[in-house]
């Protein structure tokens, strides 16, 4: 199971919300990895470190960490076009367990 | 200095004057030059703004509510069926809280096609959350941009400065356009509280759920009704400063006046001959032109109303089934207060027919021979 890490938040006045209608906080707290249906899976066996699933996430929610890319599900929405490019086809998208 | 302009290039010069830094404009009859002289002032380097060509109204309006976020004061105008197709963004920057100002060029909406003057566009947007002021000359159409940004950045509420078709957008007059020093000090930089900028990334507009939508309404209607009190205080701050107040409504010979005509637009002055003319004849008669529809200035109206006998309020438009739109209002604002006087309606004008003198005269003929009003709508100079 995927961790809630996401808390609603409710304002008790009209005066303590912000006029404009805006995302409450940083973006970065919008933890949209819970809008996941699907999950790219890295096998790093076949992985030739290339970079391209890092180039083309849109998110940006791959990092390369010491050459090898790594998924930062917090944020993957599971769109699956990293596993669409990857030349050495290397990730798979399994479907989320809830 | 004192130029000779267009009405069109009256808006042109305060939306430079306001040192508005985004424009994005698409063209329309009657509206062209407004941004043809805008684009000519950007490109001679006159105004420092991003000029945005766009492929429609509703991109125009877009692509100024997204400038306006990033803080940049932004200005646009159109007309007709070009306000009509911005429809959707106009309910975007007014629930948004986007203080874009924007003039319109009052154009009587299609079918039948036509290009000239009547109200009907802008009045169909009057619940999208904007502040809209009918401009009677030029002078206060230049005026009146320069405050509409000072109000509209005030409340964090868009503007639209508005004028009739040819009547003001292509007649020309001498219009002293303001010192940019003292428009400085009247207009200083536009400062959000919030913007979108990337050390503070955020999504602006999202879903808003029922526990939350009612209060964002709650509080733009609560920050509208500030909005007569500010434009009288800062409509005097500009009077300190230019020599002209700027203000809600225009009595003309209201003081000791017994039936008065009310009314907007170049027909507002129309109507000051009419009553000049009247007065000769032994009418007692005045003039209240309502300058400011929304926020509806009410108390200026009551006080007015309060001290005649009778009144006429002449509409240069219709809402189909309901009557003239300005009637309605005035009839609203006296509804259950004591020593309100009968209010007469009529509509004249659509589709750019002339309102003259005569016209005035036929209504005051008209109301002055009844006592009450008996039908909801009465038509000056249509064949019938």
């Amino acid at each position: 199971m995927r961790p809630k890490k996401a808390k609603k938040i409710v304002f008790k006045s009209a005066e303590e919300m912000p006029l404009m209608i805006c995302s409450v906080g940083h973006q970065t707290h919008n933890l949209t990895g819970a809008w996941r249906n699907i999950r790219p899976e890295i096998d790093l066996g076949k992985c030739i470190k290339c970079g391209i699933c890092w180039k083309f996430c849109p998110e940006p929610s791959i990092e390369v960490v010491d050459e090898w890319p790594v998924v930062d599900y917090d944020y993957c929405k599971g769109c699956g076009i990293c596993a669409e490019e990857c030349p050495a086809k290397c990730i798979v998208m399994v479907e989320e367990r809830r | 200095m004192k130029k000779v302009i267009m009405g069109n290039h009256a808006l042109s010069y305060g939306a430079m004057l306001s040192r508005s830094q985004v424009i994005s404009a698409y063209p329309i009859t009657p509206q062209t030059q407004v941004v043809e002289l805008l684009s000519e002032m950007c490109a001679d380097g006159k105004l420092d703004a991003q000029f945005i060509k766009v492929e429609s109204e509703h991109s125009a309006m877009a692509s100024c509510i997204g400038a306006s976020v990033a803080g940049a004061r932004t200005f646009t105008a159109t007309s007709s069926q070009g306000l009509a197709l911005m429809h959707e963004m106009l309910h975007w920057a007014g629930g948004g809280r986007h203080p874009v100002v924007m003039g319109n060029i009052n154009r009587s909406m299609a079918p039948g096609w036509s290009i000239w003057a009547d109200q009907n566009d802008s009045l169909s947007q009057r619940d999208t959350g904007w502040m809209q002021f009918y401009c009677s000359s030029n002078q206060e159409v230049v005026d009146t941009v320069i405050q509409a940004f000072k109000v509209a950045e005030a409340l964090m509420i868009p503007a639209m400065v508005i004028l009739d078709a040819f009547a003001l957008s292509h007649t020309y007059e001498v219009v002293d356009v303001p010192d940019q020093a003292l428009v400085d000090r009247y207009l200083p930089p536009f400062k959000p509280a919030i913007k979108l900028t990337t050390d503070d990334p955020r999504a602006f507009g999202g879903l808003t759920g029922a526990e939350h939508y009612m209060e964002l309404r709650y509080r733009l209607e609560k920050d509208m009704e500030k909005a007569p009190a500010l434009i009288e205080e800062t409509g005097r701050e500009y009077g300190k400063l230019f020599g002209r107040d700027l203000g809600l409504v225009d009595p003309y010979l209201c003081d000791d006046a017994e039936f008065i005509f009310v009314t907007s637009g170049t027909a507002g002055y129309t109507a000051r001959v009419a009553v000049d003319e009247l007065r000769k004849s032994g009418v007692k008669a005045g003039n209240l032109r309502i300058k400011v529809f929304r926020p509806f200035p009410f108390d200026r109206v009551r006080e007015v109303l309060g001290r005649v006998k009778k009144a006429a309020v002449v509409d240069r438009n219709c809402s189909y089934g309901a009557g003239g739109i300005f009637y309605q209002e005035v009839k609203s604002a006296s509804y259950g207060r004591p020593g309100m006087p009968p209010l007469f309606g009529y509509i004249a004008g659509l589709g750019g027919r002339d309102i003259t003198t005569d016209s005035f005269k036929e209504v005051a003929a008209h109301a002055l021979s009844k006592d009450r009003p008996d039908e909801e709508i009465v038509w000056i100079g249509v064949k019938k």
